[in-house]
């Protein structure tokens, strides 16, 4: 689908990927590239495997891959522990992040950032170091230096919750990163934020795959293709004037696509 | 499940202080009859008071029967399989530490508790008992200097008697409880303080008990007397080496608190747990009770549990003062065939009394860990009130946690709260860690220690570091 000729590597490649959750099938065969700079969007109705893909690329281990291949910058990474695809770049942004009772988020928040500097061989920020970056960093998403001393997302609104996760997102400087319904349970000004934030937060280098129910995000950022995803299968890809259509079509529209193949 | 299976990898322990000193003992005969009980009386060269105390107490044991309502499943203890008294050898009277076996020193070195003039701990006074003796007591003189007596209670038995024979088994009376009856017929040594009035305790003393010896069980004995506006912090800590035969200890604590006097008691209890079939252990079976006697006193158990097969214990307080203060912060954790019944009675006797209960319980491996507490507010207790936190958090499938909180009150004007809360590591929050870079050990491990915060901030700052620590050794996966 993806026919035009690229001038760098892709970052992450699905290839015909098929999973399954105590043997009940979820993802039958699908297949997505993302090149450097690219955003892509994945849409679909709920239960069509949109959220397991996720989950999957980030290292579920809820999943069992039952056939086909994941890569990551050309490297095959079907077995890799979550851990070691953070470290190496890879970000999911949950679509309902975690509460951890009695961990600090600054605490968390250092840990894990020094644990995807370490892979980079950067050097580990001691409290007062890792204070300054992330102050710099809570500018992005508009948070208040007070979410820090709580506990990981323990209380947190919706949007704060969100907004928690892009925070993240700016701290581990992913090379891809896998947004899971960022968008839902957001107010307009929060959308604006966190749209924001994730755009200041990618380049040339970063690939990002939006998932998402709503035209809103996507007018915020502008994907460069929509795939539309039915019964664990990629059923449509086309550019950002899909998700249009689909907005006014409903997602009935689409199940003529399924009959076609 | 796969997850499962790395978590009880994750929960494995390993027991580093499980090595023995080899160092020559003078043992008495194994069994327990009037004659140990006069031998080992004889052996300290006791007064005629305390040698009485004890062969009443022996009296009182044998007509009472071995309590089981704890529901703690345990092969019948033999008492006559037992040897009640077991001490190094060494010269009969140590004028100073040079004089100390060196095979001792280095046990305590490597347990981390130096003792010596050049190496011993900067900020905290420590007494080591070994089996059933005291080796050392450091900053002795220091202390002096304020009055504060630190010692074995076997010499505070000849230098101070007259503090011995008006205080001792006046908060937990010889025939208190079947394990309590046992310790006072039978103990051997143990740490004695006292604070004299008005004195803040100028660094914290600490007590660190080592049982060697496989067949020998530990009975120690402390007690702690806070004058009039006096304070002072104590620490505990308990290692054992790894037997497979189980070993008994039954250690009774009493601390005393006159008016505006306050003691903050502080244990780590590391004993041998056994192994993953559940083969040896200690069982640790102990009194450990407080009276808040004067007016504004408050008496402050906090508690890291971590070793033994069993754990049987409820530090308590009897509030008797006015407006005295009693808390109690716990933290067990359990693993592999471990079980713990655990908990805390707050008396509440005089007005106007406080008493908070933060307990919180972690059961791993096919353990069980109960939290079990007496709230009772007597018919003086006028305006006073209780706050109890009872938290338990399972990891595996297999575990148990059970809470049983018992709640009395005469005293309609009084109030008392309780909430309770169990949760499990879910491996969404396992995921939700590592899938930001967080190894999976490190995960669990974080999220323990997050659990723990409420009682961790409640230990003496060296102590709270240690404990950190060391419930992440028990989580640790790796060998060594």
């Amino acid at each position: 689908m993806q026919s035009k000729m690229k001038e760098s590597d892709p970052i992450l490649e699905v290839e015909n990927l098929s999973a399954s959750t105590d043997n009940l099938p979820i993802l039958k065969g699908v297949s997505l590239t993302v090149y450097p700079g690219e955003i892509h969007a994945i849409m679909g109705r709920n239960g069509c495997g949109k959220s397991t893909l996720s989950k999957i690329i980030a290292g579920h281990p809820s999943y069992n891959i039952t056939n086909g291949d994941i890569k990551f910058l050309g490297d095959n990474i079907n077995s890799l522990e979550p851990e070691e695809r953070s470290q190496s770049g890879i970000f999911l942004g949950f679509q309902y992040p975690i509460e951890i009772p009695g961990v600090s988020n600054l605490e968390f928040l250092r840990v894990s950032t020094n644990a995807r500097r370490k892979f980079l061989n950067k050097e580990e920020l001691d409290t007062f170091d890792f204070e300054e970056l992330v102050k710099e960093k809570l500018e992005i998403v508009k948070m208040d230096h007070a979410f820090l001393s709580r506990s990981v997302n323990q209380g947190f609104s919706g949007g704060e919750k969100k907004r928690n996760e892009i925070l993240q997102m700016a701290l581990l400087e992913p090379k891809i990163a896998i947004l899971d319904e960022t968008d839902s349970g957001l107010d307009i000004d929060a959308l604006r934020i966190v749209a924001s934030g994730i755009k200041k937060i990618s380049n040339a280098q970063t690939g990002i795959i939006l998932i998402t129910h709503y035209q809103r995000l996507l007018d915020e950022i502008k994907p460069n293709y929509v795939h539309v995803m039915s019964d664990g299968q990629i059923i449509k890809t086309g550019e950002s004037d899909l998700a249009l259509e689909l907005e006014e079509k409903g997602y009935e529209w689409t199940d003529n696509f399924i009959k076609e193949t | 499940m796969v997850n499962e299976n790395l978590v009880k990898d994750v929960v494995k322990e390993p027991y580093k202080y499980g090595f023995v000193t080899d160092i020559e003992t003078e043992k008495i005969a194994k069994g327990l009859n009037e004659d140990v009980i006069r031998l080992i009386s004889q052996k300290k060269e006791e007064p005629k008071y305390l040698l009485d105390f004890r062969l009443k107490a022996f009296k009182k044991w044998q007509k009472m029967e071995e309590p089981d309502w704890a529901g703690l499943g345990y092969k019948q203890i033999d008492y006559q399989d037992i040897i009640y008294y077991s001490a190094p050898k060494q010269k009969e009277k140590i004028s100073s530490l040079d004089e100390v076996d060196p095979k001792l020193l280095e046990t305590f070195d490597k347990l981390g508790i130096p003792l010596t003039e050049q190496k011993k701990l900067t900020n905290v006074a420590v007494d080591a008992v070994f089996d059933s003796v005291s080796i050392a007591t450091t900053f002795r003189e220091e202390l002096a200097e304020h009055g504060v007596i630190f010692c074995s209670i076997s010499e505070a038995v000849k230098n101070h008697s007259d503090l011995i024979e008006k205080y001792l088994g006046t908060v937990v009376p010889a025939s208190d409880n079947y394990f309590a009856a046992l310790n006072s017929a039978v103990f051997s040594d143990g740490s004695f303080v006292y604070i004299p009035k008005g004195v803040t305790c100028p660094m914290d003393l600490s007590s660190y008990f080592r049982i060697n010896s496989g067949d020998s069980g530990q009975f120690e004995r402390t007690l702690i007397i806070a004058e009039e506006a006096s304070s002072v912090s104590y620490l505990e800590g308990c290692t054992a080496p790894m037997f497979d035969t189980n070993t008994l200890h039954a250690a009774v604590v009493e601390l005393i608190a006159l008016d505006d006097a306050s003691i903050k008691y502080s244990t780590v209890q590391n004993w041998y747990a056994g192994d993953e079939e559940g083969i040896g252990g200690i069982f640790n079976f102990v009194t450990k009770r407080g009276k808040c006697l004067g007016k504004r006193s408050k008496i402050s158990w906090s508690q890291v549990e971590t070793g033994s097969a069993i754990t049987w214990k409820y530090p308590s307080c009897l509030l008797l003062g006015e407006e005295s203060v009693g808390e109690f912060y716990s933290v067990a954790l359990t693993n592999n065939l471990q079980q713990a019944d655990t908990g805390t009675k707050m008396i509440h006797i005089g007005p106007k009394t406080k008493s908070t209960i933060v307990s919180k319980g972690i059961s791993a491996g096919n353990s069980k860990n109960s939290y079990r507490g007496l709230v009772k507010m007597g018919t003086k207790a006028t305006g006073s009130r209780n706050y109890s936190q009872c938290d338990s958090m399972l990891i595996g499938d297999q575990a148990s946690a059970n809470t049983f909180p018992y709640i009395k009150s005469q005293q309609p004007n009084s109030e008392i709260e309780h909430e309770a809360s169990t949760c499990r590591i879910s491996e969404d929050q396992l995921f939700y860690l590592q899938s930001r870079g967080i190894e999976f050990e490190e995960a669990v491990s974080m999220m323990v220690s997050g659990f723990c915060r409420d009682v961790f901030n409640q230990l003496p700052m060296e102590f709270a570091a240690e404990a950190d620590k060391l419930l992440a050794l028990k989580l640790e996966g790796s060998v060594g």
